[in-house]
């Protein structure tokens, strides 16, 4: 379970976080929306430790993660696939690479390797693109590859930051059901940070909208589908101020 | 102006700090021998080989230049086989390592810059911590130590080059024979000379490649933070450079 705990960040004096509370079950999709800039990806790079919080901290199967050493930190990051904004995929590296990157950290035989890759890119519908550099790539398709190289080292959870900004609707849909295909055949935990409302009542069980630092509301879908609460209305309808 | 001595104090406390804190995490990365060792070698190649063709560029024309002014200074009042010891020892002790250095500043120092800003602001750093690597050993340690170690074989072509086109210009333009040329060259000659100039270029290539990396590592926002820390990278390694040559001629020289 990850838990966060009465989270706080902050950028050049500017609070981000401010008390942010939210706890994702085991076996479950949290999808966490809100406006641009309201700190939803700052919230999970705090999860792999990527982001050191003010005050607070988020808590992995009992671990404190701020409080981590760098080996524990690494053996937690092992538990966690992060699938990022823009994919963050390494241009210098084929698909191939990019996706064994993290599998020969784990120190598995090349055989291995190019058989979790290869089921992987199946998974993503990217058999084939084994050979491909990422400049090479389609948007969609390098988020796919970013799914990929998550889904390749089999971790308990997955974060996914973003993963449907940027696409078209027939691209963000596949991608959605990237995401459960991923958890039906895996069985992750994830997280997803998004403010597609079509992606987040496809693919999460929860909603929680992240509000001037803390959680305005956190619900099931159907829970979030009819909320009262002026500000979450507001922005699952997408209306302007 | 009280005010402002204090601020200017505690930002150079702060980067003395964390320039600190970096040295001590690849320190700590030294022991990932696993992830570093095999890209050393792809830095090497990209530090040392694909920098040869500039470096021996800048010292052909030097050592011609080195002959010509030589000649000059010398008409009439010193011998002119004396061309071959200023040719020599100054490629050797000074003109090899900095000029050389000067250039690598800005080939390899912008490039780390360049590489390490670009891969920082589009989250590919992020990424390969989230996958268990640590920067320091994936990123830093190879052009680090592929740095401290080809600087010095890169000088020494160039200093060969500089030498060798300093007697070329020398039996061209004038009149002196190979056999006056090598007089000059072996007159003054100790082996500091070679491991003086061989020994400040490994730090020269130190001081750039880690100041690169340090500042790359650091870029923040997007394209312009890029070509910010590109600049700095040259500039600051280039300072750097010069710092150290003052410091290792009156540690060594004297």
């Amino acid at each position: 379970m990850i838990r966060f705990q009465n989270l706080h960040k902050g950028f050049d004096g500017k609070p981000v976080l401010a008390g942010f509370d939210l706890e994702v079950p085991d076996g479950e999709t949290v999808v966490i929306i809100g406006y641009s800039g309201t700190g939803k990806s700052v919230a999970l790079k705090h999860v792999v430790g990527l982001l050191h919080p003010d005050a607070g901290d988020v808590i992995v199967d009992g671990r404190a993660v701020s409080t981590l050493e760098r080996p524990a930190l690494t053996a937690l990051r092992r538990e966690i696939g992060f699938v990022f904004q823009f994919a963050a995929l390494f241009d210098s590296l084929t698909v191939f690479d990019n996706v064994a990157l993290g599998l020969r950290r784990r120190g598995l035989s090349d055989d291995e390797i190019a058989a979790r890759v290869r089921e992987a890119l199946a998974l993503v519908d990217l058999t084939g693109a084994e050979d491909t550099y990422p400049a090479a790539l389609s948007g969609g398709m390098r988020k796919r590859v970013g799914i990929a190289r998550a889904i390749a080292l089999r971790p308990r959870y997955i974060l996914y930051d973003e993963p449907t900004t940027g696409l078209d609707p027939v691209t963000a849909a596949v991608i959605d059901q990237l995401i459960l295909r991923a958890r039906a055949q895996l069985g992750v935990t994830g997280i997803v940070v998004t403010h597609d409302m079509r992606s987040a009542y496809t693919v999460g069980d929860r909603i929680a909208m992240l509000y001037e630092g803390r959680v305005r509301q956190a619900g099931t879908v159907a829970e979030i589908r009819e909320t009262q609460d002026p500000v979450v209305r507001q922005f699952i309808e997408g209306r302007p101020a | 102006m009280i005010e402002q001595v204090g601020r200017r104090t505690v930002a150079a406390v702060r980067a003395a700090g964390r320039f600190g804190q970096f040295v001590s995490d690849s320190a700590r990365a030294a022991a990932d021998v696993g992830v570093w060792v095999p890209l050393c070698l792809v830095q090497m190649r990209r530090v040392g080989v694909d920098s040869l063709p500039v470096a021996l560029f800048i010292a052909a024309f030097t050592g011609v230049v080195l002959a010509l002014q030589a000649s000059y200074t010398f008409t009439g009042a010193v011998p002119l086989y004396f061309v071959g010891t200023l040719v020599g020892k100054t490629m050797m002790l000074e003109l090899g390592p900095v000029l050389t250095g000067l250039a690598l500043a800005g080939r390899v120092g912008a490039s780390i810059a360049a590489e390490l800003g670009t891969m920082k602001v589009t989250e590919q750093v992020d990424a390969l911590e989230t996958l268990a690597y640590d920067p320091h050993s994936f990123l830093v340690l190879p052009r680090v130590i592929a740095g401290t170690a080809m600087f010095p074989v890169i000088v020494a072509f160039a200093v060969v080059t500089g030498i060798v086109t300093g007697w070329l210009a020398s039996l061209a333009l004038l009149d002196l024979s190979t056999q006056e040329f090598l007089k000059g060259l072996k007159l003054f000659y100790r082996f500091k000379d070679t491991w003086f100039g061989l020994f400040k270029s490994a730090t020269f290539g130190l001081a750039i490649t880690l100041v690169g990396c340090l500042v790359g590592l650091g870029t923040r926002g997007g394209a312009a933070g890029v070509g910010r820390s590109t600049t700095r990278a040259v500039v600051y390694g280039a300072v750097l450079l010069l710092v150290l040559d003052a410091f290792w001629a009156l540690v060594l020289l004297r």
